[in-house]
């Protein structure tokens, strides 16, 4: 999918997502330039987890993927943006995918919800059979 | 893994990929067992991040041990941490929480001295 | 006129009496702030504006957003930043640069030619006046801000009350952000001292709203998962009411009406907690 790309493409690091070790060095990578950008601890915390939660889901339910992460910087403000795509099978129905509790795949069903309140700005978009794209961005107060 | 009297001590120091955490998983159950601990304390101080998926291995953990007859105790959790669970909407449902490892060994205690057989 | 020959007669008019005019300006804007800034600075600081002016005119025509006027800018900004931080109101600060007009304002025997010169400089001024105020708002917002930051860090004393119990006391009105700072304050609190019980205590809380309430919940349940537990004092009857009418359940929350009964609780069931081995019998 090349929908919306949030993050500029001059300042961002990729990362392929297809094993267990993967998914950690996301984490780290987006921890790393969380640090970087002085978000508080408590703010770190919930940007790493959010992006566990959907480097877990582009591995598990798109089959792999890729994770590009970078600073981002509007109305004099920095954040750290994060975008998860996949080739999956996309989700047929976005709105029962950001419920909590719903799940296609043997988890808690919190994953997309989850993230989704653990960060400032979240957009979904997918496509059944074209994959799914997640972002998410985090400002630093 | 460490035993103290009839705990098993499990304190977790690296960044947990999944596999590893499932392992863990199967080997605590499997200690619990042979040793006859009648508690288990996991240590998570040193963990930055708790995801859904961790979370949830901690409220399994806890399920299973308490199905073989052992209480489990997890303590240290940062502040951080905990913020981020309740905004993820995971209540850990069930799992018994101290702020220290004393703390949560004396949880076990009291739950043994409680127990009418034990001497 | 086109716009070049208009620049070039406005810079005539301002350069050929700049001395009488620039102090007419000062003049005129020292009035409206009346002492409250000294002469000579004010003097200082309109002339090297008018300066700044005459050679934007000169260089760059009539756009004030184009390079020739950069130092207009820069000067504009530093203006009403020094103003906002004094104090002073929008208007005093606008009316330092549209004084400007007066200056220049035709007379009944000014040519046709300079009257739509004027014309031309009067537009730019109240677009120079309209970038003034809005350097003035930017700042001030700044400063809010600024001590809304202050406030928050002021207003959230986390303290130990006893061996094991920490309290906070919550004065004021409670917004979503700061209830999020009080809250990462209080467990890291119960971290740093060792403390497994909590009070909150919002006698000093004149309402809450849906938010805050659920901010409140939440820090409950966050230093439950840390293996502590906390209790809410001081819930004023109104707020109660709110509470229930909000539809948000406390659930098993200890509440206590004040805090020496919320710390009365908090001792005793710190002790039921500490049975050490060979304690009481």
């Amino acid at each position: 999918m090349s929908g919306l790309a949030p993050v500029p493409d001059a300042e961002h690091e990729s990362v392929p997502i297809g094993s267990n070790d993967d998914v950690v060095r996301a984490r780290q990578l987006v921890r790393a330039l969380a640090q970087q950008c002085k978000l508080s601890l408590v703010d770190q915390t919930k940007l790493v987890t959010a992006a566990s939660e959907l480097a877990r889901n582009t591995l598990v339910y798109g089959g792999g993927g890729v994770m590009r992460v970078g600073l981002v910087h509007r109305d004099g403000r920095v954040g750290v943006t994060a975008v998860f795509e996949d080739s999956g099978p996309g989700i047929p129905d976005v709105d029962q995918a950001l419920t909590d509790g719903w799940t296609s795949g043997g988890g808690l069903g919190l994953g997309l919800s989850g993230a989704r309140r653990l960060v400032d700005d979240f957009t979904l978009q997918t496509e059944v059979g074209g994959g799914t794209q997640v972002a998410i961005t985090k400002w630093a107060r | 893994m460490l035993k103290i009297g009839d705990v098993l001590l499990v304190s977790i120091q690296v960044e947990l990929e999944d596999q590893v955490v499932l392992e863990l998983q199967d080997d605590l159950a499997a200690r619990i067992v042979d040793s006859g601990a009648s508690g288990v304390v996991i240590d998570i101080t040193a963990v930055e991040i708790v995801d859904s998926f961790v979370g949830r291995m901690l409220a399994t953990t806890a399920a299973i041990s308490r199905m073989l007859d052992a209480q489990t105790v997890v303590v240290g959790m940062r502040p951080a941490v905990a913020i981020t669970l309740v905004e993820l909407g995971l209540s850990l449902g069930g799992v018994r929480t101290a702020l220290t490892l004393e703390k949560g060994l004396e949880i076990l205690a009291r739950r043994d001295d409680s127990r009418p057989a034990q001497l | 006129m086109p716009e070049q020959d208009t620049c070039t007669r406005l810079v005539e008019l301002l350069t050929a009496e700049q001395e009488s005019l620039g102090a007419a300006w000062v003049e005129a804007v020292s009035r409206t702030l009346r002492g409250r800034i000294s002469l000579a600075e004010l003097d200082r600081e309109l002339r090297e504006l008018y300066a700044a002016l005459v050679e934007g005119l000169r260089g760059g025509g009539l756009d004030w957003r184009g390079d020739a006027f950069g130092e207009v800018r820069a000067l504009l900004a530093e203006l009403s930043r020094t103003r906002a931080r004094q104090g002073f109101t929008p208007t005093e600060t606008a009316t330092s640069v549209l004084a400007g007009k007066d200056v220049l304002a035709p007379s009944e025997d000014t040519s046709a030619g300079d009257v739509r010169a004027y014309l031309h400089l009067s537009k730019l001024i109240d677009a120079l006046g309209l970038f003034t105020l809005e350097v003035y708002a930017k700042t001030r917002e700044e400063i809010i801000s600024a001590q809304a930051e202050q406030l928050m860090e002021l207003s959230t004393p986390v303290v130990k009350l006893w061996e094991g119990v920490v309290a906070v006391p919550l004065v004021g009105t409670l917004d979503s952000a700061r209830t999020q700072v009080v809250m990462e304050k209080l467990l890291q609190a119960l971290v740093d001292t060792g403390s497994d019980q909590a009070i909150i205590d919002i006698t000093g809380v004149p309402a809450v709203d849906t938010e805050v309430a659920q901010h409140l919940l939440k820090t409950v349940v966050a230093a439950r998962l840390m293996g502590a537990e906390c209790i809410i004092s001081g819930i004023r009857p109104q707020i109660a009411q709110t509470i229930v009418a909000l539809g948000i359940q406390f659930g098993d929350i200890v509440t206590k009406s004040s805090l020496a009964d919320a710390l009365k609780h908090a001792l005793r069931r710190g002790d039921a907690a500490v049975v050490r081995p060979g304690g009481r019998a």
